[in-house]
C-alpha cells in the first residue's frame, strides 16, 4: 500500500539567526520528551521533524540562546 | 549516520538494581536504593532525558496530598482516601505513606524545592479535600527536576537516557532477572540484567483520544504510554482496580488542569453556564466527576472554573503559578483565544480515559513496599496500585521501592536469562522494521485510541464493550502483521503503540469483570448500576497466565483506620443541594 505525506503547520518554531546548534549545541533536541526536534543537515539548525508535541516548553525553557518558541498545536488552539 | 537510521545491534550490561522510568519515582528511587548501599550499581534507565522527563517535566505548582503535623494526621489521610475510594483500599500502604511523607518533604526541601511558608514560617497548607487539609503550595515548583537531576549526579547513578524498556526477563524460578530495551534513536537492543528491578514508567496516559483530535495533547505527559503496565502484564505480574479509570476536569482543547488546587483555596470555583456552584469540593474523585459529566449534559453546561470575582491581585498570583509552573503553556492558550480570567470563566471538559493511580486506583498491584506479585520487581508512582498517591506519592513509595529493592539484590544473584527469550524479543521488536510495505504506527494508534473512545469511555455498556473488544482485535491483528517503522523514531511509536493495545484491552476486560457500578463516573456500568457491596467489595487482579488475560477478587485487607457507618458515603454526597 503506498504511503503519502501528511501536510501539518507544527507548533514548535526556530529561529535560525539565533540557533546555535551548527556550533554544536544540541540542548533543544537533547531535553524533548517526545524526541521530536532534530538538527536539519540542510542549514545545521534545530527543527521539528515529528508533530507530536506536549507544547511542554523544556526545549524553549532550555535554550540557551532563546531560539525555540512553543506555539500551541493548531487543533487546540 | 544520520540520526534515526535503523543500527542492527545488540549488548548486554549488568546492575545491581534497575530503575526503569527518571520521571518521579523512579530518581528517587534510585537515589535511595544508592544511599542504601553506595558500593552497589544502580542504572536509571528512560526512555526521554531525566533532565525533562514524565509528568513533572516543567515542574509542580504543590503537593495535593501533604500530611503536615499540625494540619492533617496519618489517621485522618487514610480515612480520606478510603472514603474517596468508596472503600477499596489496603490502607496499610495508604497509611505507611501517610506517616513517612512529611519526611519526604522535609528531604524535598534539603534538595532546594521550596515549599510555600506563611509569616510564621509554618508550611501554608490549604483545603481543597472533601474532609482534611493536604494541598502545599510550590510556588518554585519549577526546579523539582532541576533539584532531583543535582542529587542524581552527586550520587552517581549510571543514566541512560533515550533507552525504551519493553520487555522484563525473568528467571525459570519466576524472580526478576533483568529487562530488554532499545535505543529509541538507532533501534540496538540493550539487554540489562539486574537483581532487582523499578518499574517507574507512569500512567497509560495515551489510551483514549483527546477530543481535539491531535493525539499528543493528552491531559498526561504524552510520553507515557502504558508501557510500565504492558511490561508488568507479560511478565506475569497483577494489575489491580484496572476499571477503576482516569477521568480529570480540565481546561478544554488544552487538557490540561485549570486548576481548581491551585485557584479553590484562593476563592474560585466550579460553576455551571449560570454561574452556580454544584459540587461541594473540588478535589479529584469518581463521585465528583460523576457530578460534573451529569452537568455537562444537564443542559447547564458548559462547566467553568470561575476566577472572575476575585480580586485583581489574586488573580495575578494564580495567574504566577498557572503560567510558571507544570503546564506553563496555559497562559499562551488563553491568550491566543482572548481569555482574560478577570473578565471571563476558564471553559472546562472531561478527560480522555486513563490508566493512573497518581489520581484515582489503576495501577500494578504493590504492597506497603511497593512489591509487585514477581519477587525481585517494584512498581511505584503512578502506575503502581497505591490510590491517589500524587506527585509527593511517588517520591515516597519510589522511596519504598528503592529501599526495600537494594535489600532484595544484596540478598540474591543474578536470576538466569533464557537468550530464546531474547531472541523472540527481539525479532518482536524489530518486525515493524523487517516490512518493505505496511501502516504506519500513527493510524494503528489514531484507529485504537478512536475505538477506546467509542466503545469503552464511561458510561460503560457491555454490548459496547464487546464490540470494542471485536474492533480491537482487529486492529491488533494489523499492528502484529502489518505495521511498519522505516526509522527508528517510528519504532519507538510503534512499540508505544503496542503497549497502548495491551492496556485498551486490559481496559477491556477489566470492566466487564466487575459486574457492579463503582467510584462514580470511573466505573459506571449501565448494565449493573447499582454498588454491590455484597459481591463486589474487594479489589479485582487482572493477570496474564498460560498466556490469556485473566480476573479474579482479592478481599480488601483489615483496615488500619476504622471507618464509622456514616462517613462511608461522605464522597457520595458532592452535589450541592438545592434546599437546606
Amino acid at each position: 500500500m503506498p504511503l503519502a505525506t501528511y501536510q501539518t503547520s507544527v507548533p514548535v518554531v526556530v529561529d535560525d539567526a539565533k540557533c546555535i546548534a551548527d556550533k554544536g549545541c544540541t540542548v533543544c533536541v537533547d531535553v524533548c520528551p517526545l524526541d521530536v526536534l532534530r538538527i536539519s543537515d540542510l542549514t545545521g539548525k534545530a527543527y521539528m521533524a515529528y508533530d507530536e508535541c506536549w507544547y511542554c516548553m523544556p526545549c524553549e525553557a532550555d535554550c540557551p540562546t532563546g531560539a525555540v518558541t512553543v506555539n500551541i498545536p493548531y487543533l487546540l488552539r | 549516520m544520520a540520526m534515526d537510521e535503523i543500527v542492527d545491534g545488540l549488548s548486554e550490561v549488568s546492575c545491581d538494581v534497575l530503575v526503569i522510568g527518571g520521571g518521579t519515582a523512579g530518581p528517587m528511587a534510585a537515589l535511595k536504593a544508592k544511599m542504601k548501599n553506595p558500593k552497589a550499581n544502580v542504572v536509571l534507565l528512560e526512555k526521554a532525558n531525566v533532565k525533562r522527563s514524565g509528568a513533572i517535566s516543567m515542574g509542580m505548582d504543590g503537593l495535593n496530598n501533604a500530611v503536615i503535623p499540625g494540619y492533617a494526621t496519618p489517621e485522618q489521610y487514610t480515612k480520606e482516601i478510603t472514603i474517596a475510594n468508596d472503600g477499596i483500599v489496603d490502607q496499610k500502604a495508604v497509611y505507611k505513606y501517610a506517616q513517612s511523607c512529611y519526611s519526604i518533604i522535609e528531604e524535598l526541601d534539603s534538595f532546594g524545592i521550596r515549599f510555600l511558608k506563611n509569616e510564621n514560617g509554618d508550611y501554608a497548607v490549604k483545603k481543597v479535600h472533601h474532609i482534611g487539609t493536604y494541598v502545599l503550595p510550590m510556588p518554585n515548583g519549577e526546579t523539582v527536576k532541576k533539584a532531583l537531576y543535582r542529587q542524581l549526579r552527586r550520587a552517581r547513578i549510571l543514566i541512560s537516557n533515550r533507552y525504551m524498556a519493553t520487555r522484563l526477563l525473568t528467571s525459570s524460578d519466576g524472580r526478576i532477572a533483568g529487562a530488554i530495551s532499545v535505543n529509541t534513536r538507532t533501534a540496538e537492543l540493550l539487554v540489562i540484567k539486574a537483581k532487582a528491578v523499578i518499574l517507574c514508567m507512569g500512567a497509560a496516559g495515551r489510551l483514549g483520544l483527546p477530543t481535539s483530535g491531535y493525539m499528543f495533547g493528552t491531559y498526561e505527559n504524552a510520553a507515557n504510554s502504558g508501557d510500565g503496565y504492558a511490561m508488568a502484564y507479560h511478565a506475569g505480574a497483577a494489575l489491580a482496580n484496572l476499571e477503576c479509570f482516569q477521568i480529570n476536569p480540565l481546561i478544554k482543547d488544552y487538557n490540561g488542569p485549570a486548576c481548581a488546587y491551585v485557584a479553590g483555596p484562593f476563592g474560585a470555583y466550579t460553576a455551571n453556564n449560570e454561574d452556580r456552584r454544584f459540587i461541594e469540593c473540588d478535589y479529584w474523585s469518581g463521585q465528583m466527576m460523576l457530578e460534573f459529566y451529569n452537568e455537562l449534559l444537564s443542559g447547564k453546561g458548559p462547566v467553568f472554573l470561575q476566577l472572575k470575582h476575585l480580586h485583581d491581585k489574586t488573580i495575578e498570583e494564580i495567574e504566577q503559578t498557572l503560567h510558571k509552573v507544570e503546564r506553563p503553556t496555559r497562559g499562551l492558550f488563553q491568550q491566543g483565544r482572548g481569555v482574560d480570567y478577570r473578565r471571563e470563566s476558564i471553559e472546562m471538559h472531561i478527560s480522555e480515559i486513563g490508566f493512573c493511580s497518581g489520581h484515582s486506583a489503576s495501577g500494578v498491584f504493590v504492597d506497603d513496599n511497593a512489591r509487585t506479585t514477581v519477587p525481585g520487581l517494584y512498581a511505584a508512582g503512578d502506575m503502581a496500585s497505591v490510590p491517589h498517591n500524587y506527585m509527593l506519592g511517588a517520591f515516597t513509595n519510589g522511596s519504598f521501592a528503592g529501599l526495600d529493592a537494594m535489600e532484595f539484590a544484596d540478598n540474591h544473584d543474578f536470576g538466569e536469562i533464557d537468550a530464546a527469550e531474547i531472541a523472540l524479543e527481539r525479532e518482536r521488536v524489530l518486525a515493524p522494521t523487517k516490512r518493505e510495505d505496511g501502516i504506519p504506527p500513527n493510524q494503528i494508534e489514531y484507529k485504537t485510541r478512536r475505538l477506546v473512545n467509542d466503545y469503552l469511555q464511561p458510561p460503560k455498556v457491555t454490548r459496547k464493550y464487546e464490540l470494542g473488544m471485536r474492533r480491537l482485535a482487529e486492529v491488533r491483528e494489523d499492528m502484529q502483521e502489518r505495521m511498519i517503522a522505516r526509522n527508528a523514531h517510528e519504532l519507538l511509536r510503534a512499540l508505544e503503540v503496542q503497549s497502548i493495545m495491551d492496556c485498551a484491552d486490559m481496559a477491556a476486560h477489566a470492566s466487564l469483570y466487575r459486574e457492579e457500578s463503582r467510584w462514580g463516573l470511573y466505573h459506571w456500568r449501565t448494565d449493573f448500576p447499582e454498588k454491590d457491596d455484597e459481591n463486589w467489595f474487594c479489589h479485582t487482579l487482572l493477570s496474564k497466565r498460560d498466556g490469556r488475560m485473566t480476573s479474579e477478587k482479592r478481599a480488601v485487607q483489615p483496615y488500619v483506620v476504622p471507618i464509622a457507618d456514616d462517613e462511608k458515603d461522605l464522597y457520595d454526597k458532592q452535589r450541592i443541594r438545592a434546599s437546606a
